[in-house]
């Protein structure tokens, strides 16, 4: 088992290389430094010394990839490639455009990012598995159906429409919740309700119409017909015998999102005005602050890594039939 | 009028895709076997239904593809004509009215009033603070109060408009009942008689009033409405020429050779997959404004920045999108390249080429059409989200995204106008639903698997 996660942890290393390359390339080489002070000291006649002010001030006055001048590993370390981009791998994010550091930043971000990411996965996937187990049972009957093609309808709003007119209804019409902000502790309650809420409502139509299909399949199974045959009766089939083989997928299929859940909701925190790591994010990518941008794709692409390796590691551990070679 | 047509790439790319598509159906329906799950789509009714809303929607945005631009009056120094700067479409020229109607701020729809109190100057020479009239909206009415008369009266007749274009079409239902008795044709007829019933009344009252209000500039929003269409078309469809090609190549290759190439495949698009897609595309999309930006001298007008911007939203989301088709299409490969008429192909020395164009491809297919349909609602729904976050299409391009992000504020306001934010969801949500349940009959006509699962559940059911 150890070994096997170690060759897994391994085999990360190249698509990490490969995820640096990939920003570095975008980042620095279809557009070089030049360009970049440019955008962001906005006018179209900057001169050229205010364009050198910047890069230093930024770092991204040395060479790309090699330094003559220096010596030693200098030629190497003192490259805008080692020192931006490399240094993602130490989890050392340097200064944001504004100077504060952006892993401290990251740090305290995280945190209302997970009080919101958190509860919308769970209550969501109890709520879809739930309708998808309902539609199931009653399956062929018009409550399956009229639950499809609320399921396609759902899919269909945008999420922008739920936020905008959850928010309208609930906190402005009704005045149940404040429209938005935040608050630390058991205060942030009040503030996280309607935004649960409406995270778990955008995700129901795709969801549950999913795990509808996962279920209708197991349900073809030739274990399903021996349980009816035994005599058993629909209620234990579904509950004992299917419900517990779909949820390998189901399962499965999720844990690769956990560990993003780290990273927050681009909109739904940019609109309750929630100050996690989408805001954050959001934030950096209205006012072009690139380092703050590449530093978040560096750690996106972490998450989805250990969360492959938590899918494989899950196989096996809710799959007696998957062993590890 | 002369003019001068002016050709942008994504019309030429868009007409390029209805061309392909119409040769495609064509080989199809010379070809039972092709043709097959094609009838099992439009067997469905809701297949049926939504074909028609997106034809509708089809020839809206196409009206808005064709361009050209208007010769200007000519001076009187007139020796060679010039040709107004502003690029125009088919569609504008049917909607001049609309497009031309300008307002100066927020009025409600089918109001003759703005929204706003302004100070204007009495006959007498008072200065009274009031709502204005509008400019066009209502304009022709004397009196106020004859404004529901007026509205009912020119309904009606949008109504009898719509009915009298509707009936000839009745004519069409016997013959292809004949051709084609297995399609509910009836269906699409009556989808059809719905969109005219809507459309009839909505252009009558839109030569005289702003049918769904004016935006905060005074844009009339209907028109807004039906010039975002093109935008969400071109993202759906055109984003297919980038993801099509890589995915099904690269998929298919790696299924096929396996080993090194397959690895060497797998790690490109773990790699891409790696990154969150909005990042990418917002890492993808920042670096493509800054280089925009850095050359203006490759972009004439605006609206041929619009257009390249809107091109290479479309290749970025091809570029971030192709990955699942890929891997779909690798697992389906690698099982096909196992199988005995492949193995005979090799025993036989056919080329690579061949078995992978000849024998493996046609045998993917469906795969690859039904991922097409299914993608097509959510890059219409994430050209929505990335307009709204600012890294979508260009500022001065139409497209729902941008009249959501102009329109975010306006829930807020006392007393909230809803009807910019409100048209924008209404058309987007027709668009996507239709395409969804498209994409259903799609998968349900093409899917083996749908079939026989299918089958079995009937099975298990009685």
């Amino acid at each position: 088992m150890l070994a096997y996660i170690l060759r897994r942890a391994l085999y990360a290393i190249p698509i990490l290389i490969g995820v640096n390359l990939i920003t570095f390339a975008l980042f620095f080489v279809v557009n070089t430094p030049d360009d970049m002070a440019r955008m962001q000291l906005g006018a179209k006649r900057v001169t050229q010394v205010e364009i050198e002010r910047w890069k230093a001030a930024h770092g991204y006055d040395k060479p790309l990839l090699w330094n003559e001048r220096a010596s030693g590993t200098g030629k190497l370390r003192d490259t805008v490639f080692f020192q931006k981009s490399l240094r993602l791998f130490a989890f050392d994010f340097g200064a944001a455009e504004d100077g504060r550091n952006i892993s401290a930043e990251i740090r305290t971000r995280m945190w209302p990012s997970l009080a919101l990411a958190v509860p919308v996965f769970l209550v969501g996937l109890a709520v879809n598995i739930t309708f998808a187990l309902t539609m199931a049972f009653f399956r062929a009957t018009y409550l399956d159906f009229w639950g499809v093609v609320l399921c396609v309808a759902m899919m269909s709003i945008s999420t922008l429409f739920y936020i905008i007119a959850g928010q309208f209804l609930v906190a402005k019409l009704l005045d149940l919740v404040p429209i938005s902000g935040y608050n630390t502790g058991l205060l942030a309650i009040k503030f996280l309700i309607l935004p649960v809420a409406i995270g778990v409502l955008s995700g129901v139509g795709e969801g549950s119409r999913w795990y509808r299909t996962l279920f209708l399949e197991e349900m073809g199974k030739d274990y399903v017909r021996t349980a009816r045959a035994k005599g058993l009766s629909e209620a234990v089939v579904m509950f004992r015998h299917v419900l517990k083989n779909a949820m390998i997928p189901i399962l499965t299929g999720v844990v690769v999102v956990i560990p993003r859940l780290f990273m927050g909701s681009l909109l739904m925190e940019s609109f309750f005005g929630i100050p996690g790591l989408g805001s954050y994010t959001i934030d950096a990518i209205q006012s072009q602050d690139f380092a703050v941008v590449r530093s978040m794709v560096f750690i996106g692409s972490v998450l989805y890594i250990v969360g492959l390796l938590l899918t494989d590691i899950s196989y096996t551990l809710v799959d007696p039939r998957v062993r590890l070679e | 009028m002369p003019f001068v047509p002016v050709i942008l790439w994504t019309d030429a790319l868009l007409w390029l895709l209805v061309a392909a598509t119409v040769a495609y159906l064509w080989v199809c329906a010379g070809r039972p076997h092709l043709a097959a799950p094609w009838l099992r789509v439009v067997k469905s009714r809701a297949a049926m239904v939504s074909l028609t809303l997106l034809a509708g929607y089809g020839t809206i945005g196409l009206a808005d593809s064709l361009h050209f631009r208007l010769a200007l009056p000519a001076t009187a120094a007139g020796g060679t004509s010039a040709y107004s700067p502003q690029v125009l479409s088919v569609l504008d020229l049917a909607l001049a009215q609309l497009r031309r109607s300008e307002e100066t701020t927020y009025s409600a729809p089918l109001a003759t009033r703005l929204f706003a109190l302004e100070e204007v100057r009495r006959p007498d020479g008072r200065l009274v603070r009031e709502y204005p009239r509008l400019r066009y909206g209502g304009a022709r009415l004397a009196n106020e109060g004859e404004r529901g008369s007026d509205v009912a009266k020119r309904a009606l007749a949008g109504l009898g408009g719509a009915a009298l274009l509707w009936l000839p079409f009745g004519a069409l239902l016997w013959p292809l009942r004949r051709r084609a008795p297995q399609v509910p044709w009836g269906a699409a007829y009556a989808t059809l008689g719905a969109m005219l019933a809507i459309a009839g009344p909505v252009l009558a009252l839109s030569l005289a009033y702003h049918v769904l209000g004016t935006d905060k500039v005074g844009q009339d929003v209907l028109y807004l409405s039906l010039k975002s269409i093109r935008t969400s078309l071109v993202i759906g469809t055109l984003t297919t020429l980038v993801m099509l090609p890589l995915g099904a190549m690269l998929g298919v290759t790696a299924g096929y050779f396996k080993g090194r190439v397959d690895d060497a495949i797998q790690y490109v698009y773990t790699t891409l997959n790696s990154i969150p897609s909005v990042l990418l595309i917002v890492a993808f999309v920042l670096m493509m404004q800054v280089y925009i930006e850095g050359h203006p001298q490759l972009f004439p007008t605006t609206a041929q920045r619009a257009d390249v911007r809107l091109l290479l939203l479309c290749v970025v989301l091809g570029v971030t999108s192709w990955t699942s088709l890929a891997r779909l299409l690798r697992g389906e490969a690698l099982k096909l390249a196992e199988l005995e008429y492949v193995q005979a192909a090799h025993a036989f020395a056919v080329p690579h080429l061949r078995i992978l164009t000849r024998h493996l491809l046609p045998n993917v297919a469906h795969i690859i059409i039904i991922s097409l349909v299914l993608d097509f609602s959510s890059l219409v729904l994430a050209e929505v989200v990335l307009s709204y976050i600012g890294v979508g299409v260009d500022p001065s391009t139409i497209s729902f995204g941008i009249m959501i992000n102009a329109a975010r504020l306006e829930m807020a306001r006392d007393p909230v106008v809803w009807w910019s934010l409100a048209s924008a969801f209404g058309f987007l949500l027709v668009l996507v639903l239709a395409a969804n349940l498209l994409a259903d009959a799609v998968r349900d006509g093409f899917d083996p698997r749908v079939r026989v699962g299918g089958a079995a559940l009937q099975g298990t059911a009685g």
